[in-house]
Formats: C-alpha cells, sequence, structure tokens
C-alpha cells in the first residue's frame, strides 16, 4: 500500500467496486480497501436484480447467475394472487444471483482497470485538512495507517461510518431500514423461474416475505419488516420461522443470513469537499423493494467518473463533488421519490385495504407487467387514494 | 449504559450499527464492537435488530 492515491474507495460491495474502477479508468490511482476477510461474505442481499443495463458493470457469466426470472406473483390475502409474467415465455427479465461471486467479478473487474485492493483492511476515520477530506485512518491487520487522497468516496453499506466522519449525518431512524432475516434452504418445490411474495400482516406486518429461487430445489426465503413496526415476540426471525415451517416442513436450510436496507429514500446530501457517498452508504436502495443492487452500480458509476474529472482538473472542492449528486438525481431521483410515496403508503395500508385493492384487480392480465412502475399503472386505476398520493407525473414513470 | 451483544446469536449484519445515534456500536467483521463511554442508553438498537440478540441494561 502506498501513502496518497488520487482516489480512496471505502468498502468492496457492488457501489464501492463499481467506483473505483471507473476513477481508474477515468485515469485515478484509486485504492480499494475492504474490511472484511472475503469480498461479497457473508450475504446481506435476497440476490434479486433486472437484467436492464446489468452487461455495462460485467460480461453477463453463468458463474455469479443462480437462476434467471421470468415471472412474479403477489399474493395478498383474501385475494387471487397478482401472477406477472412475460408476454414472451422466454423472456428474462432479471436473476438471482451468487453474490458471493457477484461482488468478487466487480471486485476483479475493477483490479483489471488498476485498481490496488486490499480486504481485511478497515477504515476507522478520515484525515481532514483546510476543511476537506484529505486521506483516510486505516487499520489492516492490527496495523494503524494514514493513506492521502484527493477524493474519498464512501461505499461502506448500511452501516456506513465515512458519511457521519466526513459531517453527513447517515444515522439511520427505525422508520428508515428494513431488517429481515434470510434462510437458503434446499429441498424445497417452488418455480423455479418466478419468484413470490408475500403481503399482509399474518407474513410480514409492514414488510414482506419473498421467495425467490436458486435452482435446483433452492431458494433464498427471507423477510423484512420496517425497523419501527418491530416488536418484542415479533421480530423478523420469528415470522420468517413460522413461514418456513408452515410452507417448508421438509426443507434444509444450508445458510443463514441478517441484515438491513436502508428505506428513507435517500439523504439530502451524498457530498462534501473531497467526499463523495454511494450505494447504501448514501441510502440509495429502493425505498419499495429494498433493491440496492443497481442503484449502487449506478451511483458507483457516477461518483468513479466524477472523481476521475475532478483528479483531472484539481479541484475538489463541494462545488466539483456536487456534480455527482445532480448526476445521480437525474438518473434515480424520480424512481426514488416515487418509491418513498408507495412506502409509506404501503406501510400505513390495513390488510383489508390491501385486500379491497387486489381483489379490485382480480380480472387484469398482468402478463407484460414486469416492473414497479407498470404494476403502479394498473393498482392507481383501482386505488383512488394510491392515485391521489402519486399523481401524474409519478404515474408517467 | 451496558450493551449486551450475544455473539451466540448475532449475524454480523450491522442494523443496530446503523441505527445507533452515537456511534458506540462498530461492525468487525464477525462481531459489534460496544464503546459503553458512548452508548446513552436509547435502544434503538436493540428495537430494531432482527433475530433480538441485544439486551441494553440501565
Ligand atoms: C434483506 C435484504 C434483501 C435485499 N435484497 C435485495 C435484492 O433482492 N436485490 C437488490 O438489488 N438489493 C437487495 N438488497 C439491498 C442490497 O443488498 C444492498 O443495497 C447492496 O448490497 C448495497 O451495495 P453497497 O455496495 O452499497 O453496500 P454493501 O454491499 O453492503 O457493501 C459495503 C461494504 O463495505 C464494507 N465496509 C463497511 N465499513 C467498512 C470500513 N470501515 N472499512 C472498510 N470496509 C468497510 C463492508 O464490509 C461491505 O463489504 C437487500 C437488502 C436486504 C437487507
Ligand atoms: S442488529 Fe442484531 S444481528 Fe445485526 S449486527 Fe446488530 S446485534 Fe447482530
Ligand atoms: S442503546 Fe442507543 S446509544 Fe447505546 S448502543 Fe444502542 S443505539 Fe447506541
Amino acid at each position: 500500500m502506498k501513502d496518497a492515491y488520487d482516489v480512496i474507495v471505502v468498502g468492496g460491495g457492488p457501489s464501492g467496486a463499481v467506483a473505483a474502477r471507473f476513477a481508474a479508468e477515468g485515469g485515478a490511482s484509486v485504492l480499494l480497501i475492504e474490511k472484511r476477510q472475503e469480498v461479497g461474505d457473508p450475504i446481506r442481499c435476497a440476490e434479486g436484480v433486472g437484467t436492464g443495463d446489468l452487461d455495462k458493470y460485467l460480461d453477463i457469466e453463468d458463474r455469479w447467475i443462480a437462476a434467471p426470472i421470468k415471472g412474479a406473483t403477489i399474493y395478498v390475502p383474501g385475494a387471487a394472487p397478482i401472477k406477472m409474467r412475460a408476454k414472451d415465455e422466454n423472456q428474462i427479465y432479471g436473476y438471482i444471483l451468487e453474490r458471493k461471486i457477484f461482488d468478487r467479478a466487480l471486485v476483479e473487474r475493477a483490479a483489471k482497470a488498476g485498481v490496488e485492493v486490499y480486504t481485511k483492511t478497515s477504515a476507522t476515520g478520515l484525515i481532514m485538512k483546510d476543511g476537506r477530506v484529505a486521506g483516510v485512518k486505516i487499520k489492516r491487520l492490527g496495523e494503524e495507517k494514514e493513506v492521502m487522497a484527493n477524493v474519498v468516496i464512501g461505499a461502506d453499506g448500511v452501516e456506513s461510518k465515512v458519511g457521519r466522519w466526513g459531517g453527513i449525518n447517515t444515522t439511520l431512524k427505525p422508520a428508515d431500514i428494513e431488517t429481515g432475516v434470510q434462510y437458503l434452504m434446499t429441498g424445497i418445490d417452488i418455480d423455479e423461474d418466478n419468484v413470490e411474495f408475500f403481503m399482509g400482516s399474518e407474513y410480514a406486518p409492514g414488510g414482506y416475505v419473498w421467495i425467490f429461487p436458486k435452482g435446483k430445489g433452492r431458494a433464498n426465503v427471507g423477510i423484512g419488516l420496517l425497523g419501527s413496526k418491530i416488536k418484542e415476540g415479533g421480530r423478523p426471525i420469528d415470522f420468517l420461522n413460522r413461514f418456513v415451517e408452515s410452507r417448508f416442513p421438509n426443507g434444509k436450510i444450508i445458510e443463514m443470513n441478517y441484515d438491513g436496507v436502508p428505506v428513507s429514500g435517500g439523504i439530502d446530501k451524498i457530498y462534501g469537499a473531497g467526499l463523495m457517498l454511494v450505494g447504501d452508504a448514501a441510502q440509495l436502495s429502493d425505498p419499495i423493494t429494498g433493491g440496492g443492487i443497481k442503484h449502487g452500480l449506478w451511483s458507483g458509476e457516477l461518483a468513479g467518473r466524477n472523481a476521475a474529472e475532478a483528479v483531472a482538473s484539481g479541484d475538489f472542492s463541494e462545488k466539483s463533488m456536487k456534480k455527482y449528486q445532480k448526476a445521480w438525481e437525474e438518473k434515480g431521483g424520480k424512481i426514488m421519490s416515487r418509491d418513498l410515496i408507495l412506502k409509506n403508503y404501503y406501510i400505513d395500508m390495513s390488510d383489508e385495504e390491501a385486500t379491497k385493492v387486489a381483489q379490485a384487480v382480480e380480472g387484469v392480465d398482468f402478463t407484460g407487467v414486469l416492473d414497479v412502475s407498470q404494476l403502479v399503472k394498473i393498482l392507481a386505476k383501482v386505488d383512488k387514494k394510491l392515485l391521489l398520493k402519486l399523481g401524474a407525473n409519478q404515474l408517467g414513470l | 449504559m451496558t450493551v449486551i451483544i450475544n455473539r451466540n446469536k448475532c449475524g454480523y449484519c450491522g442494523a443496530c450499527v446503523a441505527v445507533c445515534p452515537t456511534m458506540a456500536l462498530d461492525l468487525k467483521e464477525v462481531w459489534i464492537d460496544v464503546d459503553e463511554s458512548l452508548c446513552n442508553g436509547c435502544s434503538t438498537c436493540k428495537k430494531v435488530c432482527p433475530i433480538g440478540a441485544i439486551e441494553v441494561q440501565r
């Protein structure tokens, strides 16, 4: 490890790996540090991602795809299931990943671009100079070191401290975090190309249960609940155990993961002088789906590119870092604000209200409906309250 | 203020670290470090833990 780099990225998840890569490809010298001994392990994720522009970040490879996905079913108590399916039976619109391999592939891609990578290496603080971030205090295998940099990118996930060290308050309120438990199960009978969601207070008050297939009779079976809705005796693990016992009594659990994802809809300021925050560290995960991989990749790319530009121009001021936030808002801002409305709407919805909406769409054909935007358009037709909350702008997304 | 994390239960997800207003908690690789001098006993960490691995004693 050198004593100074143009850019230091803290955290080797998807957002950090991509930020590091794009900064290096833009000509900067880049250090990526990851506190864990292994990139990508343990996972904190249900591993679902839309195909979309994924190939911009990695060549599509079988080794990190557990299952291609062609449909989704949403179960609401007291109504027929909502079955979303592509028009063309062969169309794959998402993957369930092997994130342990996917995350590593992204870091390998960064390394190929010239990024220096160190695992088992933590950031323990920031070095400030003349009112701006000037480097990172690092602890590697018990040894402390100060490494200087003109730009620091905080990609340190839900437990992020980089922002807080840099004067940005990223502490999450219980109503802004969804915490969960997930089991990787084997020997269970499921649709191998369809994801399933279970709503309602019996399964998951203020959240939902998911089944994401991972091929060969395996699936991620998990639950996420809003922190503010968690009660003693009604923790995510209690609900998940009940679900699994009734639904998959003979299934075997071969991996357990606990997790938390920000659902705040983002924070006001995701930059400072010499500082940018990406992915979960900036709370960019989607507030209604909890999906954060894509937003991590997108924000990582934008921050990485902006870091390289700052290095080229020698301008590390707040104004220069702010360009990243502007770029992010153009890319993901509208979806984030719509989905924050949806989250607030959903968490206060009673079972009866949900049943009524689901019953009202019982005759509707959901073939060709593949994402939140399309689903919401249909639901808003029968749910006037939802229509009012969203307005025409957000329905057009 | 004492925060006791049951290491045998904890799955090192970091949710407690994310909500702690005083930065009293830190996720090391596979455990949570508690700096009791910073803890104010608010119990927010205990509230959000998905499995109930935290006890806060006042
Ligand atoms: C229950 C659950 C289910 C989810 N399901 C999905 C899903 O199906 N699809 C989806 O798209 N998203 C999902 N997500 C969200 C997704 O997992 C995250 O949004 C995504 O991992 C964020 O990527 P990241 O790179 O920002 O952060 P992370 O992947 O969390 O990476 C952060 C990295 O930083 C490291 N780090 C932290 N602090 C330091 C430090 N001080 N020094 C060095 N390194 C540090 C960590 O060890 C970690 O490796 C889910 C989340 C949860 C909780
Ligand atoms: S929230 Fe609970 S399971 Fe997660 S790291 Fe904290 S104590 Fe461990
Ligand atoms: S009780 Fe409050 S201050 Fe103490 S560790 Fe938990 S969240 Fe932090």
